[in-house]
């Protein structure tokens, strides 16, 4: 049965796949996308990774599919693209065989079983003071890299908010919307908030013993922030506010301030003190959420374009 | 370990991200004073961190962990050297943009301002962070920082045309990026680790490691547009403001480079084969050829530079054959290495110089055409000289650091046997004098009536352009320094024979390429420029079926597999 099931998927996938590729329609590819992030979070779930199920559904399926559905209703005037040449078909289609081929004969080659270092994690997980292994490597071994990857989204937003008009500067980002105050998005709009601030707020929190996290957690808030804000309820902040920015920066300074207080306390930058190293994962993670909220969402809406409401 | 002055390396990455969000809150006229504070305090970290260097590479554990299950950061002499070059390239172009990237008087915050000094930061911690970080996730991390750094800065201006070239710089990067990320997750199925330092004692030669090798390299390359992956470099640096064309060309391509380096010398030297190096070698030399000879056919003085950032690029790759050690059979760290830091160096002082005084000429003519250049050198004279200096440099008179390199890399030619290494450094030379020679002659050409300028320039703008362009020229003295560790009697008479006869060659050289290949004539017609010009079209369509979409992605198709199969064939386990 479950042989039955993950064939079933792994060709609905192939078959997303190819449709992605090969729609002249962007929006029938964008759905098609959409579609494929979600089957994708089945096969992690499949794969025992509940994490990147979760992470694959909320950014690569969720976040990711409203990106593109902005980018492609910005593209609606845009001349189509020119077809293809069949020349340059039958070589794009060899070059992926080729590729294909390749990359399986190394995924064929990998040792087995698989080098991991999962044992060394177990070991020494117990310093950290979470149960969840992830959170250990990205906010203990490795939080480096979660670090310089909240930077890294900052980097997205300052550029996104770079390509706006000097006229607009600092304005606020994206176009005033509006909807008809007793219909349907309207409605969901009052109605979703606190269930989505509930779920949010509690994959934030679980994160640290059991599957989920900051930047999942995070998603679902600014998903519904973005709603409201679809709806005509909330508007989007001006970028040249202080708040705004302040909150922008709040996680990744308050993050490289308990790594300082790591190098005082513990002997090196981001290290954590055993008697306290849940509580200092738990800071990090709450500085982290309203940052990251704030540029997942205000991705979305782009680079500012109007000076007032 | 860590070591005692280990938290220099922290402290290079994390200080630029920190001003940056500090400038991002403080905003406006704040940003680039934080920007100035910021730069002579990075200076200084970069400055202490090469001194601590020369005793022992410094390493940095990240939260006490050591590798596999941790991050370390290591800085050796060729990380060190690269963070004092772009500590004092970034610090000239902050000097030269405080003019540029002035919040105008009346308003308090403007965009184009605010986001330059603040992704002048931001390009600095990621390129900090690719040269220290020892492991190969936290690399691709820097990668990225670094693409998403360096592609706003294209558009700037927020003109359609530069935000299409932005665009497909971010496409093609993204792209190198996704190449570099496969490599990365094939190599820990592999080796169950990511730290550079187990890597080289773990990686065998073997399908997993020549498919990684070939992917990661190939991605790199498209990042760094070396020919024929330079797709999106014209466009991208030629439209960009003068400072953030500097910024492109000195320094962000050399990330990207660098971690080439990083892989064929460090992580991987086992795994390269002769022929590998070859065809990177190769690349660089049909790079200076054919970015050159591009370089000489257009119209506009920024395009022109921004194609001979494609021949510089060409020269970073000729040490890639000359450091393979035919008896190991690995890449070895010696003269050769040192050659290309030195080359590296030299490009990124020489080209930032250079990308501002084409800055500076367009600002105060109002228009960068070549042929229209007449009169500028009497009406900005610091600014032209700061251009043939900056070109002098980069054709490698003495005592630059490019004529240092030269001779690094023809000794190591000349003692592995390569000699056909020998006719391209010798030869790539003639081609950089070329569009030295075609500029200065336009550029000298007296006006019966004095330029009337559209806008005055800044003085400091023209001074940091020379000092950059001056450092270049200088840096040769290097090899009188015994710190540096370099060979003696590198540097002699530049007036002797021996010397000045290759030096008058490649001036004669250039004179003869800029004669005939020029697009207005320089000296007359002729049948020679006759056939010349033809080629120098055919030359130009080239480029442009390879800059389209299609051709660009095959060519890095082919070329993944034509590494693949060179080391494979090469390396038969």
């Amino acid at each position: 049965m479950t042989l039955l099931f993950d064939a079933a998927l792994v060709v609905v996938l192939l078959g997303l796949a190819a449709w992605v590729v090969l729609a002249r329609n962007a929006f029938a590819a964008v759905a098609a996308f959409i579609a494929y992030g979600l089957l994708l979070t089945l096969a992690w779930l499949q794969l025992h990774g509940i994490d990147i199920a979760l992470t694959e559904a909320a950014i690569g399926g969720g976040l990711t599919g409203a990106l593109l559905i902005g980018a492609v209703i910005r593209l609606r005037t845009a001349p189509p693209a020119a077809p293809a040449t069949s020349m340059t078909l039958a070589l794009a289609a060899i070059a992926a065989a080729t590729t294909t081929a390749v990359l399986a004969a190394c995924v064929l080659a990998l040792p087995d079983p698989a080098p991991t270092l999962a044992p060394l994690v177990a070991d020494n997980i117990a310093v950290t003071g979470v149960e969840n292994a992830i959170t250990a490597v990205l906010l203990a071994f490795r939080s480096m890299d979660t670090l310089l990857e909240a930077i890294v989204l900052l980097f997205a937003l300052v550029g996104a908010w770079s390509l706006g008009a000097d006229s607009a500067w600092p304005g606020r980002p994206g176009f005033a919307q509006s909807a008809p105050p007793n219909g349907i998005l309207a409605y969901l709009a009052r109605i979703l908030p606190p269930i989505g601030l509930v779920i949010g707020v509690y994959i934030f929190w679980t994160g640290a013993d059991n599957p989920g996290g900051k930047f999942q957690g995070a998603t679902i808030l600014a998903a519904i922030w973005l709603l409201t804000m679809a709806a005509g309820l909330t508007d989007a902040p001006r970028v040249g506010s202080r708040w705004l920015r302040a909150a922008l920066v709040a996680g990744p300074l308050g993050f490289i301030a308990v790594g300082v207080f790591g190098s005082y306390s513990a002997g090196a930058f981001l290290a954590l003190p055993p008697e306290a190293a849940k509580p200092l994962i738990l800071a990090i993670e709450i500085a982290l959420m309203p940052t990251l909220t704030l540029i997942l969402a205000l991705l979305l809406p782009g680079p500012p374009q109007r000076t007032s409401s | 370990m860590t070591t005692p002055s280990g938290w220099l390396l922290v402290a290079a990455v994390l200080l630029p991200f920190i001003g940056m969000m500090v400038g991002l809150v403080a905003g406006g006229r704040h940003a680039a004073r934080v920007a100035a504070l910021v730069i002579v305090a990075g200076l200084a970290i970069a400055f202490a961190t090469a001194r601590t260097v020369l005793d022992a590479s410094q390493v940095y554990l990240l939260g006490g962990w050591a590798p596999p299950l941790g991050v370390a950061l290591r800085a050796d002499g060729l990380a060190a050297a690269m963070m004092v070059v772009v500590a004092a390239v970034i610090a000239g172009i902050g000097l030269y943009a405080r003019r540029d990237f002035a919040t105008p008087p009346g308003v308090t915050e403007a965009r184009a301002p605010l986001a330059f000094w603040l992704l002048l930061l931001a390009v600095w911690g990621s390129l900090n962070l690719v040269f220290v970080s020892g492991d190969l996730f936290t690399l691709y991390v820097g990668l990225e920082l670094l693409t998403f750094a360096g592609v706003p800065l294209v558009c700037l201006d927020g003109r359609g045309e530069t935000l299409r070239a932005a665009l497909r710089y971010l496409l093609f990067a993204l792209l190198g990026s996704l190449l570099y990320l496969l490599g990365a997750v094939l190599i820990y199925g592999a080796y169950a680790t990511l730290d550079i330092e187990m890597l080289a004692h773990l990686v065998q030669p073997g399908i997993v490691t020549w498919t990684v090798l070939a992917l990661m390299t190939v991605g790199l390359l498209a990042k760094t547009a070396l020919f024929p992956l330079h797709i999106w470099l014209p466009p991208a640096h030629a439209g960009a403001p003068a400072a953030a064309s500097a910024v492109l060309s000195a320094l962000v391509v050399k990330g990207s480079w660098f971690l080439v380096v990083r892989l064929w010398f460090d992580v991987m030297p086992a795994v390269v084969t002769f022929d590998a190096a070859q065809l990177l070698g190769g690349l660089g030399a049909a790079a200076i050829v054919f970015g050159s000879i591009v370089a000489l056919r257009q119209k506009r003085l920024k395009l022109l530079v921004a194609y001979s950032t494609i021949a510089q690029i060409g020269y970073l790759f000729l040490m890639f054959p000359l450091a393979f050690d035919i008896a190991t059979g690995a890449m070895l760290h010696g003269d050769a290495l040192t050659g290309g830091l030195l080359q590296a160096a030299s490009h990124a002082t020489a080209k930032a110089g250079m990308f501002m005084a084409a800055g500076l000429i367009y600002a105060a003519l109002g228009h960068d055409r070549i042929a229209d250049l007449g009169g500028v050198a009497r009406a900005l004279p610091v600014t032209v000289l700061a251009f043939a200096v900056a070109g002098l440099a980069l054709m490698g008179l003495v005592p630059s650091g490019a004529y240092l390199a030269k001779k690094l890399l023809l000794g190591a030619a000349a003692s592995s046997e390569q000699w056909w290494w020998t006719a391209v450094l010798q030869g790539g030379a003639a081609f950089t004098a070329g569009y030295v020679v075609l500029v200065l002659t336009r550029a000298l050409r007296s006006l019966p009536a004095p330029l009337q300028l559209a806008t005055k320039v800044s003085r400091l703008s023209e001074f940091s352009a020379l000092g950059l362009a001056l450092l270049s020229l200088l840096l040769g003295v290097a090899a009188v320094v015994p710190a540096a560790g370099l060979p003696a009697g590198l540097i002699s008479n530049p007036l002797a024979p021996k010397e000045l006869l290759p030096t008058l060659l490649v001036v004669a050289g250039g004179f003869a390429l800029a004669a005939t290949l020029a697009r207005r004539p320089l000296f007359g017609d002729g049948p020679w420029r006759r056939l010349m010009t033809a080629a120098g079209t055919g030359f130009e369509n080239a480029d442009a079926l390879l800059r389209r979409w299609p051709t660009a992605s095959l060519a890095l198709i082919i070329l993944a597999a034509a590494f693949g199969w060179l080391l494979h064939t090469g390396n038969p386990a």
